[in-house]
């Protein structure tokens, strides 16, 4: 078994970065160090990281003792998850500064569940793909609950560790069914296993296992109907986690699912492929008619990131080469696009300490410039053309209709039409009427604004030039399929 | 056309694209760099609208100045060319777009009086402009939605933030009943593309490809409702007369007079070339809706005491014929849908900048308050009996030469049914003149002496758009020559 520790050199500077975030934060006193320094130190460490992950671009691919697979899905996923904890990092630091007492803990947990989530999208055996779930969700657990002063982040904080426990615990007893008729944990013999045995009759056995299996990996990538820890955790969770929660969580339970439902689990698709159906109908449904009446807009924007799993879980319904590179596409429209939204939320939050919709009245007249990257975010959330969502939820929805899933991708323009309905509440909130109270005009942190600006541009560009990202998110599953048996 | 003009058509939508960043760049309190910027933005739309209009040689080959570029192709479910930017007229599209010049001319010079946040009001306009030149000009599927969409997408905060009457509940049901009908356009596309399977988007390749019947059949009603809702077709009209009465002038101008005729020409586009046999199943119901349409319309024009309401209604049935006209699936008829898709897009923008200029200043559109005006505004009285005698199909205006080719489509076809069009016709005649000679003549309500006759830049707008109507009224060979052609050689299965 091979033992190369050079292929996991992204991960080992992001631990590293987060033990040393810790320990300048606990000799702050002698070493004199800022919550600010902490932040910058986090950030170039998540750059470093972003960096180094280039390396294995184009290269063949090797694995880590069969444990850890380094390829080009792993590379994407890499740089995808060190973009987003980079720019959360710088999100956020104004706020952590303001409201958060343990700015040490807060940026190394970023940083661990970081390692956590591209382990996931790395993973290539059962027990590493589980421990890899456990340290981005512990890790969570915890950062969620980091807003001591709110009782609701408390709240939150408990809630999403019992009933994260509780699916953790679903998957596990999932794994090992599969580990029990295949045999082994590694994803390779897994895979052979069930080619084998794919004819005739499926053991009850391995459906009662991917049944539990999708009923865990669900609750993380918070499916209805385990979704119910998902809109407490969002309102409770300080703002940067709470957009954290919605990026990096998200795709990366969605990389491990592509990541093991295409390539192990892929010659039983026949078995498991109604529950993703199902799930991606009720998820879509639920969560964006939910979304319809809520007046936070840390809960609107919790529905809504359930309504867009729901399209997700489309793509591993119908999953094909050309869904799963849809759904990369996707997940890293959504990703650029919610990351503008909560940078400017946050932005919004640190002025006024508010977070109802109401709040936002007459934002464009207090301060246009947030609510013209609210406004592109929302619309592009709601697949509005020119910006990401469009150009991507096309792709994706076309991707399940040619897969023969016409009906399934009708269903959810219906539902992505729904939710274009909540957040023109939002925005009708900023453009239509008159601000309240306070009317002088405000600007937000140069940071907010260079941070805002970036993401506005990336939303443009995916949503009219997305062929490289696309071309990217393509040599990126084609790994998967390439080994599939 | 040479294919170098090309260029000019990418530019047809560029330009207005291009004026949005720049209008973002300056600052609110400059209005005199936003009207230089949408003056001169304007001009050249329309002077380049006009040149594509004279430039398409109806004798030549059917698509004309066609530039391609290969956007995406060769990953995931696309294929050899499977997304390209590609620009190109026919005869429709060349009358489409000399219709959407003239109007955002004319439109865009109405506009400059706004000063509530004008810069933001003109960022959106032309993104919707851009949107709807997008659409008459571009030949792949997914770009065509995308600008189809891009046209839909500002409507909202231009009518909830410069509206009037009602305009919150206007926009937002505006908005829904727009997007809502995207849905079947979405999955018509979808479902066509699959079917094709030849993974591209190039509306050229997919018009060859064999979409099996069935789908066709399936496919055919989704499209012909999905972009219907946005021609204002019966029964999925109300959201018109209820936006166009709260929309600011320009944004009913540019909205009934090019935004509408984006749907129908999507079902031309989308629906008849792309599913031939789809179309020829459908097209009777085309025409029982488009003749409910007709006089629906009208007969909910004669109850209207809004000018706007009535104008919206209006507007109805006139679309009305145009489906009418589509559904006849002979070249006549076909022909004077797109032609009377152009003219009643100049003589309802026409209506609605008049109704604009009058109500700025006395901010009641109710037609019985209205009595003499002849009187005090006369330029005005003018033009609005222009535009009304051209709605009602007097001969010499535009409107008679669409609805003469509508009416003897629709008798060729279905005689039946022509009698009933006809009728339509009359009960329009009877609501504009009732209107004319209760508002216009008779005694003069004093309570209007203050009121002052409409602006110069208005009548600039106003005699564009008047001066269209009666150069189609009088000479419409250019039109009728590129439209007909276009039709008999573009859509399988039309008669003459």
């Amino acid at each position: 078994v091979s033992l190369d520790y050079g292929l996991l050199i992204p991960e080992i500077i992001l631990a590293v970065t987060a033990f040393g975030v810790l320990g300048l934060d606990a000799f702050r006193r002698e070493l004199k160090t800022s919550d600010t320094s902490l932040a910058i130190v986090a950030a170039v460490g998540a750059v470093v990281a972003f960096a180094a992950s280039l390396l294995y671009l184009d290269r063949d691919p090797e694995t880590f003792g069969g444990l850890i697979a380094v390829d080009d899905y792993t590379t994407f996923f890499r740089l995808l998850f060190t973009a987003v904890v980079f720019v959360v990092i710088l999100g956020s630091f104004e706020y952590v500064n303001k409201n958060i007492s343990h700015a040490g803990e807060f940026y190394s947990l970023l940083l661990l569940s970081t390692v956590g989530a591209t382990f996931m999208a790395a993973a290539q055996e059962l027990l590493t793909a589980y421990i890899s779930i456990e340290l981005l969700s512990f890790s969570l657990y915890v950062a969620v609950s980091l807003a001591k002063k709110d009782t609701r982040s408390a709240e939150a904080g408990l809630k999403y560790v019992l009933l994260g426990g509780v699916a953790s615990a679903m998957l596990l007893y999932g794994l090992s069914f599969i580990y029990g008729t295949a045999g082994s944990t590694s994803y390779d013999e897994i895979g052979a296993a069930f080619t084998t045995a794919a004819e005739g009759e499926p053991e009850l056995a391995v459906l009662v296992g991917l049944a539990l299996v999708i009923a865990g990996l669900g609750f993380k990538a918070s499916a209805v109907p385990f979704h119910m820890w998902t809109p407490d955790a969002y309102e409770g969770a300080p703002l940067p986690i709470t957009a954290y929660l919605s990026a990096t969580s998200k795709a990366a339970t969605f990389a491990l699912l592509l990541r093991l439902f295409g390539g192990p689990l892929l010659p039983l698709i026949d078995e498991w492929r109604w529950m993703m159906a199902s799930l991606a109908v009720v998820t879509m449904v639920v969560g964006n008619l939910i979304a319809l009446q809520q007046t936070n807009i840390k809960r609107l924007l919790a529905y809504s990131s359930i309504g867009q799993v729901g399209f997700m879980l489309m793509a591993l319904a119908t999953l094909s080469d050309a869904s799963s590179s849809a759904l990369l596409l996707h997940m890293s429209g959504y990703l650029i696009t919610n990351l503008a939204v909560f940078t400017a939320v946050i932005a919004f939050y640190n002025k006024t300490g508010r977070e109802e919709i109401a709040d936002f009245r007459g934002l464009a007249e207090t301060q246009p410039y947030l609510a013209v990257v609210i406004t592109v975010g929302l619309f592009s959330l709601s697949g509005m053309p020119l910006l990401a969502g469009f150009a991507s939820k096309f792709i994706l929805f076309q991707a399940a209709a040619s897969a023969g899933y016409l009906w399934l991708s009708a269903i959810a323009v219906i539902m992505s039409t729904v939710s274009l309905y909540y957040y023109l509440a939002v925005i009708r909130q900023m453009y239509v009427y008159e601000p309240t109270g306070d009317t002088a005009r405000w600007s937000p942190s140069p940071m907010a604004y260079a941070l805002t600006g970036v993401l506005l541009v990336g939303i443009v560009v995916v949503g009219l030039y997305f062929g490289p990202l696309y071309e990217a998110a393509d040599r990126a599953t084609s790994v998967l399929f390439a080994a599939a048996p | 056309m040479a294919s170098s003009d090309g260029y000019v058509l990418l530019a047809l939508f560029l330009v207005p694209l291009g004026t949005t960043l720049l209008l973002a760049a300056t600052p609110s309190k400059e209005r005199a760099a936003i009207v230089a910027l949408t003056g001169v933005s304007s001009l050249a739309m329309f002077v380049m609208s006009v040149y594509a209009f004279t430039q398409y040689d109806f004798e030549g080959a059917q698509f004309q100045g066609v530039k391609a570029w290969t956007w995406v192709e060769n990953v995931g479910l696309l294929g050899e060319d499977g997304i390209q930017l590609k620009v190109g007229l026919d005869g429709m599209g060349a009358t489409m777009v000399l219709l959407t010049g003239v109007i955002i001319l004319a439109g865009t010079w109405v506009s400059w009086k706004i000063q509530h946040r004008a810069k933001d009001f003109f960022i959106l306009l032309y993104i919707m402009v851009a949107g709807v030149y997008g659409c008459f000009v571009i030949l792949d599927l997914f770009f065509f939605f995308l600008l189809y969409e891009t046209a839909v997408l500002p409507m909202y905060l231009l009518i909830a933030v410069w509206g009037s009457t009602r305009k919150e509940y206007g926009a937002m049901k505006l908005m829904m009943m727009l997007v809502a009908a995207s849905i079947l356009i979405f999955i018509g596309i979808f479902g066509a593309f699959s079917a094709a399977g030849i993974g591209t988007f190039d509306l050229e390749a997919l018009y060859a490809a064999e979409i099996p019947r069935n789908t066709q059949l399936l496919l055919f009603p989704m499209i012909a409702f999905g972009c219907g809702t946005l021609g204002g077709m019966w029964p999925f009209h109300s959201w018109s007369p209820d936006g166009h009465a709260a929309a600011p002038t320009a944004v009913s101008m540019c909205h009934a007079g090019v935004l509408m005729k984006c749907g129908a020409f999507g079902i031309i586009r989308l629906g008849f070339q792309l599913m031939p046999e789809g179309a020829e199943f459908w097209a009777p119901g085309l025409v029982v809706v488009g003749i409910i349409a007709a006089l629906y319309g009208a007969i909910s024009a004669l109850r209207q005491t809004d000018l706007k309401l009535m104008t919206g209604f209006s507007s109805v049935s006139h679309m009305g014929y145009v489906f009418l006209g589509l559904g006849t699936l002979n070249v006549i008829g076909m022909s004077g849908a797109v032609l009377q898709m152009f003219a009643h897009g100049v003589m309802t923008a026409l209506f609605f900048l008049l109704i604009g200029g009058m109500y700025d200043q006395s901010h009641d559109r109710e037609i019985p308050n209205f009595s003499g005006m002849a009187r005090q505004m006369p330029v005005w009285t003018i033009f609005f009996v222009i535009a009304g005698l051209a709605s009602l199909g007097l001969p010499g205006l535009s409107g008679f030469v669409a609805e003469v080719h509508i009416f003897i489509g629709t008798f060729r076809a279905y005689p039946v049914v022509g009698g009933l069009a006809v009728l339509t016709a009359a009960i329009t005649a009877t609501y504009l003149l009732r209107m004319f000679s209760q508002a216009f003549f008779g005694e003069f309500n004093p309570r209007w002496s203050g009121l002052k006759e409409i602006t110069l830049v208005e009548r600039a707008g106003a005699t564009l758009l008047a001066g269209t109507i009666l150069v189609l009224g009088v000479w419409p060979a250019p039109w009728v020559d590129r439209i007909s052609t276009t039709i008999a050689n573009s859509i399988p299965g039309v008669s003459l």
